[in-house]
């Protein structure tokens, strides 16, 4: 198993149980994966990830279909349990606090940990500006001033410019790309401190990913982003860390090799790694 | 070798033999002589492109594809097989009936048709033929048999109405010998009972129905695969055994009298199911993809259902609704005894017995009096009007608010009144869990 990045910060009876208001919404947060396993209906798809996900950086997880990636991804914001005969080991640790622990909550620990899907995902029964502000009402939480919001998630989504003359419109009135720049600034309304990314580009043309790309740069300094990409460039032009999964015959998917972008696409240290992201795989 | 533009370029070589079909596609063919090589070599200039046109397919593969000929075939295949049938079966058989007569014509023409089409077609292409005439005659046949159920029953009903009497009075003064009886009846007491009746299921059962709905596609907890049989059972019970349910759990039992109340309580039985089945079927086709967004951003699982999964299912929810009530409110048996109809306007449904317009129509229509007969015929138009009225009303609620100019461009059928009311509104990106 190999693991190359530090143990993750020590957890204790004395650390604060509940990173509810403790830290403040809004602060990139570190993630700490230890142990994680999981399994679907019995059968083990993942084994024994030790990974960080180190605070405002962007890390990447690359690998082929089928070897845990997405599933990983799901566990790191309890959205792995919903999926039944869904089973997990091993913690996930927000800022230290491991938020599968005793009494933490999984609504809680999703509005810290937000997510973004493969295929976008506005609802389309609200308006674009009632899609911004989903999260925060299904929080019940009303925000001191309704347009800035708008306007500021918008910004940062990328989007602000092409919408702000509609907002009344359905979010199902955008294009592919919008949509998902749309579902982005959904996620940043309710300031996660980590920002999930599930192969947010897979379903978009090239421009729309160059896009969104883009917006991931200019988000990476507010919130930590986890994406899970097929695309090698993107691992490449997106990404400060990378981790390279891989599921061999018969086996459950395990982590390779992970370290910096730089040094998983010019000298990896795995045979396995350098045949991946070289496209000599398979 | 008659297309001019061929002779124009190869003025000196032999040309490849052509059929005037393919001459038609000229512009895509470049001509070439019998040796093979392409005829732009020859040192002419080179011609200005014809303008395209389209190009004459070898058979008219689609059934839709259909020209004058098609109609002439069908014609005459109805014509020949009226007169075969005719001769067989009234001269030769000598048998009788209107019906069997029909069905024959009908199965004779179809073969005729596939015959004569034949002729003219490949077998396949005929085979096709029939098919979407047999598809065809099958909707048309659906649509005769409403409009002659609602042609008849306008016909038999508005001659005689007197508008101000149908939907002021009542029947308490109603005497055979009256000359004026039509302006001194009506079935205003009716109107009012099923109204409230209809009015007070809907308020009753669809909230269950809905919660029900969201227990078996959203919770799926416990039992539902239980409930789910159930229901499906539920939905075929009698309607008669609904009113006997009623009658003899709370008005036998003195808990409640004959009223408007005990009706709707027997129509909740009979709407409970039929709704539940829909909704059920319409969350089912909410994408899975929005629920798991709406739980990413930490939304409880009230909360996924309450804004994210009932508003985008909003108009299924509106038509299961509207279809639930086009079920109950012609509903006769579990109003017989309950409601039991007055001939008085009542318009407490909590206490004695109430009007309702299908046992107007049940108990007048066999009556001996002709001006009976002529109410129950109005009953039953005002009926159909109020089915009607509340199908459009429902449609009318159920578009979604708000829709960007974007999409109404991509599909300007919308804007047309009847299309707005007829055109059942898709869910976006149906996707089944």
């Amino acid at each position: 198993m190999t693991t190359t990045l530090p143990p993750a910060a020590p957890t204790g009876p004395g650390h604060p149980a509940q990173f509810t208001g403790t830290h403040v919404l809004g602060e990139p947060g570190q993630i700490d994966a230890e142990g994680v396993c999981a399994w679907f209906s019995g059968r083990l798809v993942l084994e024994t990830v030790n990974l960080v996900m180190e605070q405002s950086k962007v890390t990447a997880l690359i690998g082929p279909s089928g070897c845990g990636k997405s599933t990983f991804l799901r566990i790191l914001n309890r959205m792995h349990e919903v999926v039944p005969g869904a089973q997990l080991a091993g913690e996930v640790r927000l800022d230290g606090v491991d938020i599968y622990g005793p009494g933490q909550r999984a609504m809680e620990t999703r509005r810290h940990i937000g997510m973004v899907f493969q295929k976008p995902n506005p609802f389309p029964a609200m308006t674009i500006a009632e899609n911004v502000l989903a999260g925060l009402k299904f929080s019940r939480i009303s925000p001191a001033n309704r347009d800035d919001l708008i306007e500021e998630s918008l910004t940062k989504g990328g989007l602000w410019n092409e919408v702000k003359d509609r907002l009344g419109e359905l979010g199902g009135a955008l294009s592919g790309g919008q949509q998902q720049r749309l579902c982005i600034a959904r996620s940043l309304a309710v300031k996660p401190r980590v920002l999930l990314m599930d192969e947010p580009c897979s379903a978009l043309d090239p421009t729309s990913t160059l896009r969104i790309e883009q917006t991931i740069k200019e988000i990476a300094n507010e919130v930590t982003v986890v994406i899970v990409t097929h695309n090698m460039q993107q691992a490449q032009r997106v990404s400060d860390y990378c981790a390279f999964f891989l599921a061999e015959e018969n086996q459950p998917g395990r982590v390779i090799e992970a370290g910096r972008t730089e040094m998983i696409f010019g000298e990896p240290t795995d045979q396995r790694t350098f045949d991946y992201v070289n496209g000599q795989f398979g | 070798m008659t297309p001019d533009a061929i002779t124009q370029t190869a003025p000196e070589g032999v040309l490849v033999t052509t059929t005037s079909a393919s001459t038609q596609s000229a512009p895509t063919h470049r001509p070439q002589r019998a040796d093979g090589t392409p005829a732009g070599d020859s040192p002419q200039p080179p011609v200005p492109p014809a303008p395209p046109t389209p190009r004459r397919l070898p058979t008219p593969i689609r059934p839709s594809a259909f020209g004058a000929d098609d109609l002439l075939v069908l014609v005459g295949a109805a014509i020949s097989s009226l007169c075969l049938v005719w001769i067989v079966f009234y001269q030769l058989t000598s048998l009788s009936g209107g019906l069997g007569f029909l069905i024959c014509w009908y199965l004779v023409f179809l073969g005729l048709t596939w015959f004569g089409t034949a002729q003219f077609v490949e077998r396949q292409v005929a085979t096709d033929r029939v098919v979407a005439v047999v598809v065809v005659s099958a909707a048309m046949l659906m649509v005769g048999i409403i409009i002659f159920i609602v042609g008849w029953v306008t016909y038999k009903a508005v001659p005689t109405i007197h508008w101000s009497a149908l939907f002021t009075k009542d029947q308490k003064v109603f005497q055979a010998a009256d000359p004026n009886a039509l302006s001194n009846n009506g079935v205003f007491h009716a109107i009012i009972g099923t109204f409230e009746q209809v009015m007070l299921a809907v308020l009753m059962g669809v909230p269950f129905a809905v919660a029900t709905a969201i227990y078996l596609n959203e919770v799926r907890g416990f039992g539902s695969r239980t409930v789910r049989t159930v229901v499906t059972a539920m939905s075929g019970t009698p309607s008669v055994v609904a009113g006997v349910f009623i009658y003899s759990m709370l008005i036998l039992t003195h808990v409640l009298n004959y009223s408007g109340f005990a009706a709707s309580l027997a129509l909740v039985v009979i709407l409970l199911p039929s709704v539940t089945r829909v909704v059920e079927e319409v969350l089912r086709v909410v994408p899975s993809g929005l629920r798991e967004a709406s739980q990413a951003l930490g939304a409880p699982e009230w909360r996924t259902v309450w804004s994210v999964v009932l508003p985008t299912a909003r108009s299924g929810v509106v038509t299961a609704v509207l279809l639930g009530v086009a079920r109950i409110v012609g509903e006769t048996a579990p109003l017989l005894f309950t409601a039991f109809g007055s001939q008085v306007i009542n318009w407490n449904a909590f206490s004695k017995d109430q009007g309702a317009l299908p046992l107007v129509i049940w108990s007048d229509v066999r009556q001996a009096q002709p001006v009976l007969i002529d109410l129950a015929f109005q009953a039953a138009f005002v009926l159909m009007a109020l089915v009607l009225i509340l199908f459009v009303l429902a449609r009318l609620f159920s578009r979604p608010r708000g829709r960007g100019g974007k999409r109404r461009k991509a599909r300007p059928d919308e804007d047309d009144f009847m299309a707005r009311i007829f055109i059942p509104v898709p869910i976006e990106e149906s996707e089944s869990r």
